[in-house]
């Protein structure tokens, strides 16, 4: 009898050593003379298993991890025997921290092969293309409007009005661009699902041409995620090949195609403006709005531009599930959010759970803490543009309402977890130095403003007349927030000035001190 | 080893600058496989690509000056990327930049005299649950400490 074993094929499994495993089962499966069949999926996202192996048996899939080398001879017998080993999880469907979460946009994601379209389809895939066809326009813009569904790239605008004000706007041609310029440290959510599940990416920006009128739509992928792109490239070509993209879709009168274009290391292009301006072969530089891309978007053609997570939320949606949806959430964040643990944490990976967990549930109980076994300092959630909170705010709901009456921001969902050992100043002076390594340079608050922040941290730091250049910082960010045209420098102030706020005795103005004493 | 890439040639520029120009805004399509081909952007093929989609010179210099990813020069044999981006700095990729730098005897951004290794920052490879992490020539390793940067290193000056 064959034993079927499935090994991620995710870049963050393939960094701590899958691809070797593979290697290595066949080496021991040969040596034992035992037939052995291995899938390559996407990850499940439980990092700190990774290489997590699965086997097929009877009761379900058995998981076993984190693997190394070494361990695969005893894996192999165990999986041959049904038997027990030190390393084995249980049913994967099992296992708490998966159990415990809600997976509509990842059901998929470290099931299936990602390369083969049949067996997307075996998992509900297509399902709700194939409803979006027969519902036209109308339907499938109703459906997303009932979904409560805001853009998952950080801004949380309502995708059923954007997708409506493309719609209505008259073009000969129009475009459907997926933002996969996932540059936000702290964030793998958009890499994991085009690694793991690319087709839920492809059949979202299909609905949402045939919702629009839209027949030709980008993918731009950061050149950082090598195997993304090599993915969504691999699922462009099959989906094709099985009449999912192309002419008449799916037997239908839509038409609708799609290609992969790859960034060149520009973080500002994650920018829905820029992102469009690089597309058309340009410098990333970001454009003022209005004009909305929505109006006047990829080569002055109207343009839905949504996050890779948005677009993957979608087929669920359009499959019956619009309701079902709108349930999860609380207040207008509706839903479910792909959240992302990740930094010096002990629990690291991906949790999709609906809105409305608390900070402190996501870091302490499914995080685990931090990896060093020290205290939590701090977190900074949203990527290099959020807040760094304190325990103190631990209690906040993870709510895109609720994280901005704490002048913060939940951004892509990712949360980075700092040990006491962090130097919050410093944290402050990287933000600054980030936006100045980044900034397009069209707008000056950002363009100066941040070497300027630099600058001034660096004389905070050094002792150099604290208190009156605390106060120019705090100008500083004042004018970037509102004078930049675009999130990096309207947002870098966020980082800064939480650090600052909640951990002023980095910045030596020592209230901590004094109030141990 | 001998290098990967092709020796500079105008015709083979030409050749790769006609087989992307059908594009809908070739420009980062043409550079980029211009550097997959050569290893960098070489000078003399900003004036080919502008006269190609009818841009001019100072258009597509602008272009392959504004992105990190285009080179000026060939890079080292080998191109070991740190993440140097907030997760990996929660993780300890701070003293690891340091430790590398030391090893190597160069700073960030720069290669050994050899010619050997080029060390880059990168700001995010999306292996955020397990930092820190690198990239070696394309190749992706997380859950990095001083050891396995070590072998990463040896590796790199092979």
């Amino acid at each position: 009898m064959t034993i079927r074993f499935y090994v991620p094929l995710d870049a963050g499994a393939i960094a701590v050593g899958a691809d070797e495993i593979v290697l290595a089962l066949e080496k021991a499966a040969a040596q034992r003379k035992v037939a052995i069949e291995i899938i390559r999926t996407g990850s499940r996202g439980l990092y700190w298993l990774e290489p997590m192996v699965e086997v097929a048996t009877e009761q379900g899939r058995v998981a076993f991890g984190p693997v190394t080398t070494a361990d695969v001879g005893s894996v192999l017998d165990a999986a041959s025997s049904n038997g027990e080993h030190a390393l084995r999880l249980g049913i994967a469907d099992e296992i708490p921290w998966l159990k415990r979460q809600d997976r509509l946009t990842f059901a998929r994601c470290g099931v299936i092969d990602p390369r083969s379209v049949d067996d997307y389809r075996a998992h509900d895939g297509y399902k709700g293309l194939d409803r979006a066809l027969t519902l036209g326009s109308d339907g499938i813009l109703a459906d997303v409007k009932t979904s409560g569904l805001r853009g998952r790239g950080g801004a949380g605008f309502p995708t059923a009005i954007k997708w409506t004000t493309v719609a209505q706007t008259a073009g000969d041609q129009k475009y459907i661009v997926c933002n996969a310029d996932e540059g936000d440290s702290g964030t793998f959510a958009d890499r994991m699902i085009m690694e793991g599940d690319p087709f839920v990416v492809i059949e979202g920006m299909t609905i949402a041409g045939v919702a629009v009128g839209a027949t030709k739509g980008y993918i731009y992928i950061r050149s950082e995620y090598p195997h993304a792109v090599e993915a969504m490239n691999t699922a462009i070509v099959a989906a094709r090949k099985a009449g999912y993209l192309g002419n008449a879709i799916g037997g239908s009168k839509y038409a609708f195609d799609m290609d992969v274009r790859v960034g060149a290391g520009a973080y500002v292009c994650g920018e829905e403006t820029s992102l469009l301006e690089s597309l058309e072969g340009r410098r990333g530089i970001v454009r003022a709005k209005p004009p909305l891309p929505a109006h006047q978007g990829l080569f002055g053609k109207p343009t839905v531009i949504n996050n890779v997570l948005s677009f993957a939320a979608i087929p669920f949606i359009l499959n019956g599930g619009a309701q079902a949806y709108a349930d999860f959430g609380m207040g207008r964040s509706r839903g479910t959010m792909p959240i992302q643990l990740a930094g010096n944490i002990k629990n690291g990976g991906l949790f999709e759970v609906a809105f409305g967990i608390t900070l402190g549930e996501l870091v302490d109980e499914i995080g685990g803490g931090t990896a060093s076994g020290r205290p939590v300092r701090a977190v900074q959630v949203g990527g290099p543009l959020g807040a760094y909170f304190p325990r103190a705010l631990f209690d906040t709901p993870f709510d895109y309402e609720a994280f901005a009456s704490k002048d913060g921001l939940i951004g892509h969902g990712g949360i980075v977890v700092f040990d006491d050992t962090v130097d919050m100043a410093n944290q402050a002076r990287f933000a600054m130095e980030f936006c100045a390594i980044e900034s397009c340079g069209k707008c000056t608050p950002c363009r100066i403003g941040s070497t300027r922040g630099v600058e001034t941290i660096d004389k905070i730091r050094a002792g150099d007349k604290g208190a009156a250049n605390i106060a120019v910082l705090e100008d500083l960010c004042h004018t970037m927030k509102f004078g930049s045209l675009c999130a990096l420098g309207g947002f870098t102030p966020y980082p800064v000035m939480s650090a600052l706020k909640h951990f002023p005795e980095d910045f030596g103005a020592t209230p901590r001190l004094q109030a141990a004493e | 080893m001998t290098s990967v890439y092709e020796v500079w040639d105008a015709d083979r520029a030409a050749e790769i600058i006609a087989t992307h120009k059908h594009h809908e805004g070739p420009t980062l399509i043409i550079l980029h496989a211009i550097q997959a081909a050569f290893g960098y952007v070489p000078e003399p093929v900003i004036p080919m690509v502008a006269d190609a989609l009818n841009l001019s010179r100072a258009e597509v210099h602008g272009v392959f000056t504004f992105y990190h990813d285009f080179r000026h020069e060939p890079a080292g044999r080998h191109v070991l990327k740190l993440c140097r981006a907030e997760a990996c700095q929660a993780a300890g990729g701070d003293a690891l930049a340091a430790h590398a730098e030391k090893k190597l005897g160069v700073t960030i951004g720069n290669t050994t005299a050899d010619g050997r290794v080029t060390l880059e920052p990168i700001y995010c490879l999306g292996l955020c649950a397990t930092a820190p992490s690198a990239m070696l020539d394309g190749r992706v390793v997380g859950r990095l400490d001083t050891n396995r940067l070590d072998a990463l290193v040896s590796e790199a000056q092979r």
